[in-house]
């Protein structure tokens, strides 16, 4: 099942500058692991041994999936996942 | 035929209902649902009104009507100062398919030195009605709204990028005070981005700077400069005197106290952050501010992103570069927020992310939720004072 990913700037350099990638999985962790395979770096960048770090966001659709079920989330096909990092500049 | 003015005055009072300040008065404390259309001239209106009531001159009826009222059945009371004026008015009226309106008799004037209630709209300078017109013409803003803006106060933190545009436009609009946060001088390779400066200031205090600009903008603006960096020390101080806070700082440990001080001193927060080509915009709405507002409180930044991350992974917009116009857009957005909150209308961004990535023109929308176990703005919070955050930011 295959659904889009929006990749933010900082971790474009992993996606060799895709802004948008498919990835494959039924639930928000395989997708990740999916994404792990295809651009190796990329699940360290977004997880630690807790679950997603603390300063990104996984939002499917317009909701953080910290307030769905978390990486156990199920995803659809056509769905999107959306990765917002902190970023501080101004 | 030809009509004297008694005829005519005759003709029209017996064209029309005519209602008793007995009346008018019991349906004002009723709070019946009707529209007191007060026709005289502006300066008259500007003197002292009945509460509540909407000023058309008689000169602008019939083009501005439509505008004001749309539905034919609403209840109008027309009134000007002794009663003749609001009774052609509503001839007018009739004439244009108004179904229900009156007429007050006598007008004004007397309501006045009945000792009835008279309020009169903020004074505005003639020169600030000619700078303000844009905005007095919507009636979301009015003489009001101006005056509210007049005496409102917002602190901008960081006089860069982002604080750029924001202070340029909130001087325009003729917001009071602005207090304006930066330690920092204008550099060179600011000027691609930080439009409040310019080349022949590169040296200068970036507080000075922008203080200059703005002065020379809008010298109805308050400027107060602050030549520090916001610390844990001073950061009470800072925020005390002002309204709205609009983040444009340029790195972590000062958005997480900027944050805690937030949530601490109940004052809202614009904040926007920007990374070469995208740009982040949300409203954080503490508890404690909210009702100050008249809005829902909303989740704080440590709900968003309840750490920082590691520096090695948040290069600055110094290291990885930024596009100049980005904080354009981004801080302006901040500026409408803090207006909207200023005037108490339209819909903030409270518990809304606005992402917005330039390169594909797209704005997206996520949902903010607050974390029930955040650290500072939760039930179980464990931050209750400020800490030390330049080493929370580089574990």
């Amino acid at each position: 099942m295959s659904i889009s990913v929006r990749i933010p700037t900082p971790l474009r350099t992993l996606t060799a500058g895709q802004d948008e990638v498919t990835a494959e999985g039924t639930t928000v962790a395989e997708v990740v692991a999916d994404l792990e395979a295809r651009f190796p770096g990329v699940r360290d960048r977004l997880l630690d041994e807790k679950g997603v770090r603390r300063f990104v966001n996984l939002f499917l659709g317009d909701e953080d999936i910290r307030f769905l079920e978390g990486l156990s989330t199920s995803v659809k096909p056509g769905e999107t996942l959306t990765i917002v990092p902190a970023i501080a500049g101004g | 035929m030809s009509l004297s003015y008694s005829d005519l005055l005759a003709q029209t009072r017996a064209s029309i209902r005519e209602l008793s300040f007995d009346e008018l008065k019991a349906r004002l404390d009723a709070k019946e649902d009707f529209v007191l259309l007060d026709v005289r001239e502006k300066e008259e209106f500007r003197a002292g009104y009945v509460p509540g009531a909407v000023n058309i001159p008689r000169g602008f009826l019939e083009m501005q009507i439509e505008g004001k009222i749309h539905d034919r059945s609403t209840k109008i009371v027309t009134m000007c100062a002794g009663g003749v004026r609001s009774a052609l008015a509503a001839v007018t009226l009739k004439n244009m398919g108004y179904a229900n309106v009156e007429s007050a008799n006598p007008g004004f004037v007397r309501w006045k030195d009945l000792g009835y209630p008279v309020t009169t709209p903020p004074q505005l300078t003639e020169a600030q009605r000619d700078r303000y017109s844009r905005h007095l013409l919507l009636p979301e803003v009015g003489e009001v709204g101006q005056a509210k803006l007049l005496q409102s106060k917002v602190l901008l933190i960081g006089a860069g990028g982002l604080g750029s545009p924001a202070g340029l436009y909130l001087a325009a609009a003729g917001v009071g005070t602005l207090g304006i946060v930066d330690a920092d001088v204008v550099d060179a390779s600011n000027l691609q981005r930080q439009i409040l400066h310019a080349t022949s200031r590169v040296g200068m205090a970036k507080v000075e700077s922008a203080a200059k600009a703005i002065q020379d903008l809008n010298p109805d603006v308050k400027v107060v400069q602050h030549k520090e960096r916001v610390t844990r020390e001073n950061v009470d101080r800072l925020f005390s005197a002002y309204d709205v806070i609009v983040d444009g700082t340029d790195n972590f440990p000062t958005r997480y106290l900027v944050n805690d001080a937030s949530v601490f001193l109940g004052k809202p927060v614009v904040h926007g952050s920007i990374f070469r080509f995208d740009g982040q915009v949300t409203t954080f709405m503490p508890p404690k501010a909210a009702k100050t507002f008249g809005l829902k409180a909303g989740p704080c930044y440590r709900c968003l992103y309840a750490e920082p991350p590691p520096p090695h992974l948040a290069p600055s917009c110094q290291e990885a570069g930024v596009l100049g116009i980005l904080p354009g857009i981004i801080g302006v957005v901040q500026a409408t927020e803090a207006i909207k909150l200023l005037l108490g209308r339209g819909e903030p961004l409270v518990g809304r992310l606005l992402t917005y990535d330039s390169l594909r023109m797209k704005f997206r929308e996520l949902k903010l939720r607050p974390d029930p176990r955040c650290a500072v703005c939760s039930e179980h919070a464990t931050v209750t004072d400020y800490q030390d955050y330049e080493g929370f930011c580089s574990l």
